[in-house]
C-alpha cells in the first residue's frame, strides 16, 4: 500500500466516520470535515516528494492489484506529473470549499459535509486511475456528491440545475463506457498502461473509421464535462444555482476532469484522429473562448459572469491541448491548475459578497471598497490574475497556450488572443461596478471586511496565485516532462497511420 | 420393458428436494391456518422462512449430485441451481418485506405464505425443466399462485382488478405457449429440448415450421417478462397488487420465465438462432424504449416502477439477443441484482405508501430523506442501482449485458441500450429529487418508523445490491461456470 493509496482512500474513510456524527452536532460535523480535509491535504503533500523540482518519468507510488477476475479488472492507481497537481488541487480545495461552508449552510449540515469530503474521494480518484474502468467508476461516483450538494443546498433553480447536470454528464458518459469495453473486447485488458503500449507497438490498431467513433465516444464525455461549446449549457445553471463550495468544486477540479481526460486518453489513445480532428476542436476551442468572453461581459449575474469566464479560460486549455506542441500542452495543463486557483478563488470571493448582501446581481452592489478594503484587495489580486497580469499566474498559461497553438497555425492565437483582451474587459467592468463608485445604504449597512476564517480560506489562493505566476519551477518541470512523454506517444503512432493512408 | 426403468431412484428424489421441502411447507402452513387460533398465527412468516431456508439447503444439496431425473423431464445442473437459489432468495426477502405489510393491512392469514411458497415452487421447476410440458407445469403452479397472490387483499377494488387482469392476460399467454409447444411436437416429434435441438440441428425439418413454433412460444415467455409490445398488464397488475406481490412478480416469476427463455432458446432452438435473433433484438430495443420513455410519464411511484421493469426486461433481452456463453451468464448476474434491487425498492415503497397505500404518488414522498433518512438512503442505492451507477449491483449487470453485446458485434443494439439507460437515469432522479430536494409535505407526517422484519428486507437488499457492485465476481464466476452456451 502507497502513501497514494492513503490519500484516496481517506475520504472515503472520512466519508463514513461523518455519516455517524450524531445530526443534532452540526459543529462536530464542520469541525471533522476540516480536519479530515486538513488531514488529506497533509497526507497528498508527501506525494510530491519525488517531483520536488525533479520530474521523474513513469508512475509513483503505484498499486496494481487485481479488484475482479473477470472481466479482469484492477485496482491499479499510479501518479505522473499531470495528475499530481490536479489531486494537489483536489485535497487544497476541499478545506477551503469547507471553510466557505462554514456558517454558509446551516440546514441539514451533517449531510452537506459528508457529501463534500465524498465528492473529493471521486475526484481523487479519477485524477490517480490507470485502470480505464476504475476511471469510469470515479468519473460516476463524483457525479452524486455533486448532485446532491447543486440539489439540495442551491439557489432557487437548483433542482433543475442538477438534474441538468447529472443528465448531461451521464448521457455522455454512457458512450464513453460503451467504447471502453469496446477497447476491452480487442485488448483484452482494461489496464490504461497494457493498452497504450498496445497500441504504441501496433498490436492493437483500428481503421480510421472506428478510431474517429472511439476517439468521438471519449471527445464526447469529456467535452460535456469541461465544457467545450457549444456542450456547456449545463455549466451556468449548475454554477449558479450551486452553493460557494459547490461552484468552487465544479470549476476548480471537476471541470478539469474533462481536461485531464483529454490528455490522458483521446490524445495518446487515438493519436490519428486527435490529430485529424484537431482543427475542428480548435475551431471550437476559439468559439467558446470568444463566446464565453462576450456573454460573460453581459451578464447581471456575478456568478454567471464567472461560469462564463470558465468557459472561456477552459477554451484555452482545450487549445493548448490540441495544437500538438510541448508549450501548448504545458501552457494547458498549467492553466489547468491556474483556473483552479484563481477562478476558485473568484468564487469563494462572489461567495463572501453572496453571505453578506445576499443577492448575487452586480446592480446590488457599488462601492464595497469603503467598507470592505481587504476585501476589495483581495478581490482586485485575484481579479488581475484572473485577467492574466504578468508575475500572476494566469499569464503564464495563457501565454504558454498562445505561443504553442501559433506553432500550430497562427490564424487561431489571433482569435484566441482577443480572449484575453475581452477577459480584462468583463473583469474590469465588474470589479468597477462592484468595488468602486459610492456606497449605498444597503450595501455600506450590510458589507463588513473580511473575517478570520475567511483570510485562511483566501490566503493559501492569493500566495499560489503569486508563487505560480513567479516560481514556474517549482511546477513546470515535472509537467513538461510528462507532457513530452504524451507527445512522444502522440506521434510514432500517427505517422505510422500517416504511412498507412 | 423393465418397470423399474420408469421408478425414479433416491438420487433423482433429492434432485427435487427443494420443491419437495417448498410443497410440503406450503401444506403444513395451510394445516395450520385451519387449527390455530388467531394469535398464535404469527408463526407462519418464521416458518415459510424456515421452508425457503430448507429449500435453499436442498438446492444446494441437489447440486452435490447434478443430472437429469424423471425421465429426462427435469436437469440439474448450474444453471438450474443458480436460479432455484435466486427465486428462492426472493421467496425469502418476499416474505420478510410482507411481515409488517400485512399486519399493517390487518391480514395474516397463512395462505399468503403458502402462495409465495407454491409460487416458487413452480418457479423451481420452471428453471430445471428440460421439457416444454414440464415448464408448462411449472409455469402454470408459479402463475396460478401468483394471480391469487395479485388480488391478495380482496376486499380492495384495485386488488381485484388487478388479479383479474393478471389472470386474463397470462392465461392468455399460456395459450399461445401451448399452442408453439404443439406445433413444435408436430415439427420434430418431441417436447424434450435435447431431443429437439438435435432434430434440428440434423436438418430436414422444415424451418418454417420450427420458426412459428420458435415465435409462439418466444410470444408465450413474452407475456410473463412484459415485453413490449405485450406488456401493457405490467404496470396495472404491479399498482393494483400489494406492494410486496408487486416485489415478488416483478422479480421471481420473471427470473423464472427469464431462465426458461435462455434455456429453451439456447438449447432447443440454438440450432435455428439466426430466425429467432432478429426479433428478439427488435424486441429487446422496442421494450426498452417504451419502457424508459413511458416511465418518465408516470406519477404513481408503483407504475414508475412497472414500466422501469419493463425498460430493464429489454435491457436483459439484449443479453438474450447476444446468444452466447457470455450472454447467458449476464443474464443471470443482471437478474440477481435486479432482484435485491427491486425487492429493496418495491420494499421501501411499501413502508413509505402508508397504510392502504395512501401515499404512492410520487410528490408524496417529498421531504422523506428528512423524516426517515436510513430508509430514503436505501431507496437511493436501490435507485442508483436501477440507474446503473458504478459501485452497485444494477451497473455491473449492464456493463456484463452490453459487453456480451459489443462481443455479439451487436454495436447498434449496444449504442441504443446506453443512451436508453441514460434516459432512465432521468425518472429515477426523480424520485430522488422529489425524496430529498422537496421540503416535507403535510403527507410527511405520521411516518411509523418500520418494523424490525422489514428492516431486515431493506438492509439485506441493500447490502446485496452493493456487494454485487464490489465483488461482482462472487456471483458472476458461478454464472460464467454454469452459464449456458
Amino acid at each position: 500500500m502507497s502513501m497514494l493509496d492513503v490519500v484516496l482512500f481517506l475520504p472515503l474513510i472520512g466519508f463514513l466516520l461523518l455519516l455517524l456524527v450524531p445530526k443534532s452536532n452540526p459543529g462536530a460535523s464542520r469541525m471533522g470535515a476540516l480536519i479530515i480535509s486538513l488531514i488529506v491535504f497533509v497526507a497528498s503533500l508527501t506525494l510530491l516528494g519525488p517531483y520536488w523540482f525533479a520530474a521523474p518519468t513513469g508512475y509513483q507510488f503505484q498499486t496494481n492489484v487485481p479488484w475482479i477476475n473477470f472481466p479482469p479488472i484492477r485496482y491499479h492507481v499510479g501518479l505522473d506529473g499531470l495528475s499530481l497537481w490536479l489531486v494537489l488541487l483536489s485535497t487544497l480545495l476541499t478545506p477551503i470549499a469547507v471553510l466557505v461552508s462554514w456558517k454558509y449552510i446551516d440546514h441539514r449540515i451533517k449531510e452537506y459535509f459528508a457529501f463534500l469530503i465524498l465528492l473529493e474521494f471521486g475526484l481523487i480518484g479519477v485524477f490517480v486511475a490507470l485502470d480505464l474502468f476504475l476511471f469510469y467508476t470515479f468519473w460516476e461516483i463524483s457525479l452524486i456528491p455533486m448532485y446532491f450538494l447543486i440539489g439540495i443546498w442551491g439557489h432557487d433553480r437548483r433542482i433543475y440545475a442538477a438534474v441538468k447536470f447529472f443528465l448531461y454528464t451521464f448521457a455522455g458518459s454512457v458512450l464513453m463506457l460503451a467504447a471502453i469495453i469496446y477497447l476491452y473486447n480487442k485488448s483484452g485488458t482494461f489496464d490504461y498502461s497494457d493498452i497504450l503500449s498496445q497500441i504504441q507497438s501496433g498490436r492493437l490498431a483500428f481503421d480510421a473509421r472506428t478510431q474517429l467513433i472511439l476517439f468521438l465516444a471519449f471527445f464526447g464525455a469529456f467535452a460535456i464535462k469541461v465544457p467545450i461549446f457549444p456542450l456547456h449549457t449545463w455549466l451556468p445553471d449548475a454554477h449558479v444555482e450551486a452553493p460557494t463550495a459547490g461552484s468552487i468544486m465544479l470549476a476548480s477540479v471537476m471541470l478539469k476532469m474533462g481536461t485531464y481526460g483529454l490528455v490522458r486518453y483521446c490524445l495518446p489513445l487515438f493519436p490519428g484522429a486527435a490529430h485529424s480532428s484537431a482543427p475542428w476542436i480548435a475551431g471550437l476551442a476559439i468559439c467558446g473562448i470568444l463566446y464565453g468572453a462576450l456573454v460573460a461581459m453581459m451578464q447581471p449575474n456575478m456568478k454567471k459572469l464567472v461560469a462564463y469566464s470558465s468557459v472561456s479560460h477552459l477554451g484555452f486549455v482545450v487549445l493548448g491541448i490540441f495544437s500538438f506542441t510541448q508549450q501548448g500542452l504545458d501552457g494547458a495543463v498549467y492553466q489547468m491548475l491556474n483556473h483552479g486557483v484563481s477562478t476558485g478563488a473568484l468564487f469563494v470571493l462572489v461567495g463572501y459578497l453572496y453571505e453578506r448582501r445576499h443577492s448575487l446581481e452586480i446592480a446590488a452592489y457599488g462601492g464595497v471598497a469603503t467598507p470592505a478594503p481587504n476585501l476589495a484587495a483581495v478581490f482586485l489580486i485575484t481579479t488581475l490574475a484572473s485577467v492574466g497580469l504578468p508575475t500572476l499566474n494566469n499569464f503564464i498559461g495563457e501565454y504558454l497556450v498562445l505561443q504553442g497553438a501559433s506553432q500550430a497555425n497562427f490564424t487561431w492565437v489571433v482569435f484566441a488572443a482577443l480572449g484575453v483582451i475581452f477577459s480584462a474587459c468583463y473583469m474590469l467592468w465588474l470589479y468597477q461596478r462592484v468595488f468602486y463608485g459610492k456606497a449605498s445604504e444597503s450595501v455600506s449597512h450590510h458589507i463588513f471586511d473580511l473575517t478570520g476564517r475567511e483570510w485562511a480560506a483566501i490566503l493559501p489562493l492569493l500566495a499560489l496565485m503569486v508563487w505560480m505566476g513567479t516560481f514556474t519551477q517549482t511546477f513546470l518541470p515535472s509537467i513538461s516532462a510528462q507532457n513530452a512523454s504524451i507527445l512522444q506517444q502522440t506521434k510514432p503512432a500517427s505517422a505510422v497511420a500517416e504511412v498507412k493512408r | 420393458m423393465d418397470i423399474a426403468n420408469f421408478l425414479p431412484t433416491s438420487a433423482e428424489y433429492i434432485r427435487i428436494l427443494p420443491e419437495i421441502v417448498l410443497t410440503l411447507v406450503g401444506v403444513l402452513i395451510m394445516f395450520l391456518e385451519a387449527v390455530l387460533n388467531d394469535d398464535q398465527k404469527g408463526i407462519f412468516a418464521p416458518l415459510a422462512i424456515l421452508g425457503l431456508l430448507g429449500a435453499a439447503a436442498g438446492a444446494v444439496a441437489a447440486y452435490g449430485d447434478p443430472g437429469p431425473a424423471f425421465q429426462n423431464m427435469l436437469t440439474i445442473d448450474g444453471f438450474a441451481t443458480f436460479f432455484r437459489i435466486l427465486t428462492i432468495g426472493v421467496g425469502i426477502l418476499v416474505v420478510f418485506s410482507s411481515a409488517d405489510y400485512l399486519r399493517r393491512e390487518n391480514s395474516r392469514g397463512g395462505e399468503f405464505y403458502a402462495l409465495i411458497l407454491w409460487s416458487i415452487v413452480g418457479q423451481s421447476i420452471m428453471v430445471s425443466a428440460n421439457e416444454l410440458i414440464m415448464i408448462f407445469i411449472g409455469l402454470e403452479i408459479s402463475s396460478i399462485s401468483s394471480y391469487i397472490l395479485a388480488g391478495y387483499l380482496r376486499d380492495d377494488s384495485r386488488n381485484n382488478e388487478s388479479a383479474l387482469k393478471y389472470f386474463l392476460l397470462g392465461s392468455f399467454a399460456t395459450a399461445f405457449l401451448l399452442y408453439g409447444v404443439a406445433w413444435i411436437y408436430g415439427t420434430t416429434g418431441s417436447t424434450n429440448l435435447s431431443v429437439i435441438r438435435g432434430a434440428l440441428l440434423a436438418g430436414g425439418e422444415p424451418l418454417t415450421l420450427a420458426s412459428v413454433a420458435a415465435a409462439l412460444i418466444f410470444v408465450g415467455f413474452a407475456f410473463k417478462i412484459s415485453a413490449v409490445p405485450f406488456q401493457t398488464w405490467a404496470p396495472d397488475v404491479y399498482q393494483g397488487a400489494p406492494a410486496p406481490v408487486s416485489a415478488f412478480l416483478s422479480v421471481g416469476p420473471k427470473a423464472a420465465a427469464f431462465a426458461v427463455l435462455v434455456r429453451v432458446f439456447l438449447t432447443a432452438f440454438g440450432p435455428i438462432t439466426e430466425s429467432w435473433a432478429p426479433l428478439v433484438w427488435g424486441v429487446a430495443l422496442a421494450t426498452m424504449i417504451v419502457g424508459n420513455f413511458a416511465a418518465i410519464m408516470q406519477s404513481n411511484i408503483k407504475r414508475l416502477l412497472a414500466y422501469s421493469s419493463i425498460a430493464h426486461a429489454g435491457y436483459i433481452l439484449v443479453a438474450v439477443t447476444a446468444h452466447s456463453g457470455d450472454g447467458s451468464a449476464a443474464v443471470m448476474f443482471y437478474l440477481a441484482a435486479y432482484a435485491f434491487t427491486n425487492v429493496g425498492a418495491f420494499t421501501v415503497v411499501a413502508y413509505f405508501s402508508r397504510k392502504g397505500e395512501k401515499y404512492v404518488a410520487v410528490d408524496d414522498f417529498a421531504g422523506l430523506a428528512q423524516r426517515q433518512p436510513g430508509m430514503a438512503a436505501m431507496l437511493t442505492i436501490f435507485l442508483l442501482s436501477l440507474i446503473g451507477v458504478p459501485l452497485t449491483g444494477g451497473f455491473f449487470g449492464k456493463f456484463y449485458i452490453f459487453k456480451a453485446a459489443l462481443d455479439a458485434h451487436l454495436v447498434w443494439l449496444t449504442v441504443l441500450g446506453l443512451l436508453n439507460s441514460a434516459v432512465a437515469a432521468y425518472y429515477y432522479l426523480r424520485v430522488l429529487v422529489v425524496m430529498y430536494f422537496r421540503e416535507p409535505g403535510e403527507s410527511a407526517e405520521n411516518l411509523p418508523s418500520p418494523g424490525a422484519a422489514l428492516r431486515i428486507a431493506v438492509y439485506a437488499s441493500a447490502i446485496g445490491t452493493v456487494l454485487l457492485g464490489i465483488f461482482p465476481g462472487w456471483v458472476l464466476d458461478f454464472a460464467t461456470k454454469s452459464a449456458l452456451k
